[in-house]
Order: C-alpha cells, then sequence, then structure tokens
C-alpha cells in the first residue's frame, strides 16, 4: 500500500499489502521525533575543556538555569537532518512545477565557483585592498545586468525580490522629494504579486488597484483614469502572474511619465523575457531582478534570494550606498553620504549593513557567463516552449482561462475544468504529492477562480514534461470519473495525510513545549 | 427591521433604528473557504462608503471587508475574533462584522436587493 515510487498503487485491488510494522518505520521512510524529543540532558556531540574563569565580568546577567538546547552526539545529529532531509522534496529530486517561484536547476558549476576560498571565506568588514576580486565580480555582475536590461545604474545590496521593491520605491520617493513634491499612491494591477502592495504600504503609501481588461492584461484606459499628480508610481509585473506579456508597456510608460509619476517592474518573470527584451526599451524606471530565479542559484525552503535593482537615468543618483566605484587605486567603496555628494549622487539611505548576497553574486555570474548572451536568449526561449508545451497538452482536458493565445513562461488554469465533480483544486494539489510530484501553484493570481499556474522551468526535458501531462491527464480523468475517493483525503502516500491548515492557521503552536513530567506513581 | 440589502462585494447590509449591521454573504464565504483569521476596526471609527472597514483572512485568501454605507462604528462582532468558524458557519447571522452608525439612509436603498444579488451572483 505505501509505495514511494510515485507510482499510483491504491484503490485499484491488486497485489498490495497493508503492513503495520514494529518500528512505525516504513522501508526508508522514517518516522522522526523533534530533535528537542530524541535529546537527552547532560550529553553532548562535542569534548570541550572545562573553563577555567577566575571571575566573570557578567554581573548580575549570568545564566542560572539550563537554557534547554537538546543534547546529542554528532551521529544522532547527522542522521537527524538525513532522516528530514529524505522527507523534503527539491528541484534536485525531480520537477518542481511551484508558478511564479522558478524553481530551475542550479548547476553544480555555480556551487564549485561559490565555493571558492576568495569569495566564500572573505568578510565585509576585511581592507578593501584584499577584496578587490570580490567587488570586481559585483562590478561585473553589475555590467551585465545594465547591459541585459539596458538601465544605466543598478543597485546590488537588496537581499531579494520584496527587498528589492522597498528599494526601487524608496529611489522613487527620494526622486519625488528632491522635486519637491510629495505623492501617496501606487497603483497596481489586481494579479500584483502580494508583494507589490505590501511594499507600497511599508514604504508609506496607499495603494489603488486597476483592473485586468478581458485578455488578461492591464486596462490601459482604467489606469490612464486613475493617474493623477497625487500617483508616485506604478508597479508592473512583466511577463505578469497569468504568465502574459503585457504588450502595452510603451503606452503605459508615456502616460505613467507625463503624469510624472515612475514605472516600476516587477522583474520576478524577467527569466521569461531574459536576452530578449530590454525592460529600459519599455519605459521603466526601475526592476528589481530576482538573481534566484532568472540566472539559477538554489531558493525556496530558505535558500537565500538577492534583488539587485536596475534603475533608469532619472532615478540613479538616488541608488543606495554603498556604491562601488573604479579609480586609480583599484575598486572603492562609497560608504556615506559627503562621500556620495562629491560624486553628484543623492542615496537615499542604504537597503542593508554591506552589499548584498555575495554567494549569489558568485553564482549569477557563473551562470551568465557559462551561458553566453546567445544562452542566456535560449533559457527564455526553453523556458516559453516548455510552458506552452505544457499549456498545449493540457488545455483540452483542464480549463485555461487565456488559452486561446501562447503563455510566457508559466500556463494558467482555472477550475471550470472540476465544476459539478466535487473535486477541488486543493483536491488536485494534494494527489500530485502521491504521484511524486510538488503540487503547482494554487489560488494564485487571485483573478482567476480556482487557479493552478504550472512553471516547469526551461531545464525540464520532453520526456520529465511528458511524463508530468501524463499524469495530469490521468487525474483529471479520474476528476471528472467521479472518482472522489481519489482525492479526498489526500495525499496518501505521504509521510503525512492531509493536514488540517484551518486548523493550523485558527490554533496555530508556534513551539514544542516538554511534556509535563510523569507522576512518579503512575505505575 | 429592514429588508437585507447587498453590495458587489459581496457584503449584506441590514438597518435597525439607524444601525447598520454588516457581514460578508453565504456566497463570500464559501468563495473564500475557512476563515482563520478576521480583523475588525476600532468602535468610534468614521468610514467611507467602499472604503476599507474589516480584514478577513482564509486559507486560501486574505480580503478586506468594505463599507457598503458610510457611518460610524458602534461596535464590532468580538465573537468572531476569538471563532473565526462563525463566518463559515453563520455569515448572515452571528457571523457578522461590525455594527454602523448609518449616515444617510439613502446609500442603503441604493444597494441590490435580495433578488437582485441572486441574480448578481447567478452571473458571476
Amino acid at each position: 500500500m505505501m509505495n514511494k515510487q510515485g507510482r499510483a498503487t491504491t484503490g485499484s485491488g491488486g497485489h498490495h499489502m497493508d503492513i503495520e510494522t514494529i518500528s512505525g518505520d516504513r522501508g526508508l521512510d522514517h518516522e522522526e521525533p523533534l530533535i528537542f524529543e530524541l535529546g537527552r540532558a547532560g550529553k553532548c556531540g562535542v569534548d570541550l575543556p572545562d573553563l577555567e574563569i577566575k571571575h566573570d565580568r557578567l554581573g548580575g546577567l549570568r545564566r542560572r538555569g539550563q537554557i534547554g538546547l537538546p543534547g546529542l552526539s554528532e551521529p544522532e545529529v547527522v542522521r537527524h537532518f538525513v532522516r528530514l532531509s529524505r522527507k523534503n522534496y527539491a528541484i534536485d529530486a525531480g520537477l518542481y512545477p511551484l508558478g511564479s517561484c522558478t524553481m530551475k536547476h542550479n548547476p553544480r558549476l555555480n556551487e564549485k565557483m561559490a565555493r571558492l576560498p576568495g569569495f566564500a571565506d572573505i568578510h565585509p568588514l576585511q581592507p578593501v585592498s584584499t577584496v578587490q576580486g570580490a567587488l570586481a565580480l559585483i562590478e561585473e555582475l553589475a555590467f551585465w545586468l545594465k547591459t541585459l536590461t539596458n538601465m544605466p545604474a543598478v543597485a546590488m545590496s537588496p537581499k531579494a525580490g520584496a527587498h528589492g521593491e522597498q528599494c526601487g520605491l524608496k529611489t522613487i520617493k527620494a526622486a519625488h522629494k528632491a522635486r519637491g513634491e510629495k505623492r501617496s499612491v501606487i497603483l497596481v494591477p489586481e494579479s500584483a504579486h502580494g508583494t507589490n502592495p505590501a511594499t507600497a504600504a511599508l514604504v508609506g503609501y496607499t495603494v489603488e488597484e486597476v483592473p485586468a481588461n478581458e485578455r488578461g492584461r492591464v486596462d490601459v484606459e482604467a489606469l490612464k483614469a486613475k493617474l493623477g499628480p497625487h500617483v508616485a508610481a506604478v508597479m508592473l509585473t512583466n511577463p505578469n502572474t497569468c504568465g502574459l506579456f503585457e504588450n502595452d508597456m510603451r503606452a503605459i510608460a508615456d502616460a505613467v511619465h507625463k503624469a510624472g509619476a515612475y514605472f516600476y517592474c516587477d522583474g520576478a518573470n524577467f527569466n521569461a523575457i531574459v536576452g530578449k527584451v530590454r525592460p529600459g526599451d519599455l519605459g521603466i524606471d526601475a526592476m528589481h531582478i530576482n538573481l534566484h530565479k532568472t540566472f539559477s542559484t538554489p531558493h525556496g525552503g530558505g535558500g537565500p534570494g538577492a534583488g539587485p535593482v536596475v534603475l533608469s537615468a532619472a532615478l540613479a543618483p538616488f541608488a543606495p550606498l554603498p556604491l562601488i566605484v573604479h579609480d586609480a587605486g583599484g575598486f572603492r567603496l562609497v560608504e556615506d553620504k559627503a562621500d556620495a555628494k562629491a560624486r553628484d549622487a543623492k542615496p537615499f539611505g542604504r537597503m542593508c549593513a554591506f552589499h548584498g548576497q555575495m554567494g549569489m553574486f558568485v553564482r549569477a555570474l557563473a551562470y551568465m557567463i557559462s551561458h553566453g548572451a546567445d544562452g542566456l536568449a535560449q533559457v527564455a526561449e526553453d523556458a516559453v516552449l516548455n510552458a506552452n508545451y505544457i499549456l498545449a497538452s493540457l488545455k483540452d482536458v483542464m480549463s485555461a482561462p487565456f488559452g486561446k493565445g501562447p503563455c510566457m513562461h508559466e500556463a494558467l488554469f482555472d477550475d471550470t475544468f472540476l465544476k459539478d465533480t466535487g473535486v477541488t483544486t486543493l483536491d488536485i494539489a494534494k494527489a500530485l504529492i502521491d504521484e511524486g510530484y510538488h503540487p503547482m501553484t494554487m489560488y494564485f493570481p487571485l483573478v482567476v477562480h480556482g487557479a493552478m499556474l504550472i512553471e516547469p522551468t526551461e531545464t525540464e526535458s520532453k520526456r520529465s514534461l511528458d511524463e508530468f501531462v501524463a499524469v495530469m491527464r490521468g487525474l483529471v480523468e479520474k476528476a471528472k470519473g467521479n472518482d472522489k475517493s481519489r482525492f479526498q483525503g489526500a495525499p496518501f502516500l505521504a509521510p503525512r495525510r492531509r493536514l488540517d491548515e484551518t486548523a493550523a492557521a485558527r490554533k496555530p503552536i508556534l513551539r514544542w513545549t516538554p511534556p509535563a513530567p510523569k507522576a512518579q506513581a503512575a505505575e | 427591521m429592514s429588508e437585507t440589502r447587498y453590495t458587489k462585494d459581496h457584503e449584506w447590509v441590514r438597518v435597525d433604528g439607524g444601525v447598520a449591521t454588516v457581514g460578508i454573504t453565504q456566497y463570500a464565504a464559501e468563495q473564500l473557504g475557512d476563515v482563520v483569521f478576521v480583523e475588525l476596526p476600532k468602535v468610534g471609527k468614521a468610514v467611507e462608503k467602499g472604503g476599507e472597514a474589516a480584514v478577513v483572512e482564509s486559507v486560501k485568501a486574505a480580503s478586506e471587508v468594505y463599507a457598503p454605507i458610510s457611518g460610524e462604528i458602534v461596535e464590532v462582532n468580538g465573537a468572531i475574533e476569538g471563532e473565526p468558524a462563525k463566518v463559515n458557519a453563520e455569515p448572515m447571522g452571528g457571523g457578522w462584522f461590525i455594527k454602523l452608525k448609518v449616515k444617510d439612509a439613502a446609500e442603503v436603498s441604493a444597494l441590490m436587493t435580495e433578488a437582485q444579488y441572486q441574480d448578481y451572483v447567478k452571473g458571476l
């Protein structure tokens, strides 16, 4: 019954046995307690010398009780995390169709480069003369980003997409302030990533929504009607979250600029157009680039991101510190506003203590150089081709709200095809887990009912796509064939059955608490 | 008590002695799925018609509840903050969100009637 191979094994009778094991483990799938439940007080994995402190200087701050760390030996710790890691799903294990997240393969060359000691073992407070190579790498990456986007400047320090949005909007705020203007509104399309309105609110703006037209794109006339002297910027994602290219960009840019506002592009989906379209040519003033999506680098599951922001000439002077400059003495860092002012720059401040995510920079540049300019264009082409293969292979049995034309890097379906089946988008996602896949993005974008957003990325082979399509078609057939039992309660083959998300959200248990000591007279 | 009126954003309003009770419709509750969190405004706050009055979060999405009419918040339903499931169980009754002191009765009569709202939902 508990076949873990990703083959459908339930329901149809056949040769399965429901074995209860003595250990509770099922083959290689171990039941693993929390590390706190495994630990024993007083046990330690390292042999530390006794402290010889005559008197400490902690005064009344000295800790008296235990801090409650679990005590385990090294092999116990290793086993614990290896067992947990085997329950994880990763792009290294299979196709990861999570739309809008761009879970693409991270070439191993990236990792080799990132581990070079000249990049891996440096500290941001080292003398600048000893990190010239690292600064040269940041500058070279900046050059690639400016060239690929046709933008004159880039702020490298933001640490992820939303941080980049914040950097972009702060730059825009500084530019308006320098003109003596105070603008209060950011226009955001209703299909936007949730981070866009959140960022606008964080930077102190109010948000107004712009509706989409029946083609899934921004309604340009509605947008124009909302523009005015109170609007600071329009934030637009292109390709948008419906996986469609916004083809009125120039008209939007002209209208935005005419109103004295700036045009911010959410570059989360730049992977679909890299090497093909230069955002600077579309009239964009600021765009963050998720290095961790467009230029590989591992992300998801806690891996770091990096969100450099390219800026137009109008916004470039307001870019945050630090700035890297090159003069006779080599690379140098501009770290304060006075130094920046001498170079005619008016930075709004800084986004983080140092220069950003160095490890991501190394990986992104390794990816760029190993692909070359022509290779990057092919990355975009293959990403779009793969998504369209999914769209074309599934739209006859599923329902694609914008399926008349091609999509970009992700294929969007709604739940019309599930009408009257009693099966929901959530059920399909959970059944995919039984089939050995991470589910697609579901219920996003919100503009589509019961959305299923599938982004295969460019590195999946035709064979891999065909396998996924076969699984999806099979599930759709079961759903339409009223095989509700296949779905209700799925996943059946995962280490845990369907979790009660409602209870988890309503009554979250946020930390482990030690069990109450057993009464001594219990026996 | 007046008849129940509806908005296109799926809020309902019922007026009793100049005070309007506001909630989300059965349709909205079904579309949202299990409600897990509700954020209510402070009593005494003045809200404009169409302005944000509360926030409702389900396992699927977070949405604003808009004020169907202008007025001052005179009471909020603390019970749904502690027990958000009530919004799903009784959206049209015990799962109400806020009570507003009606500023302009004409705003209420301009909203959809039950029959109009049912037609509207059918067309969605």
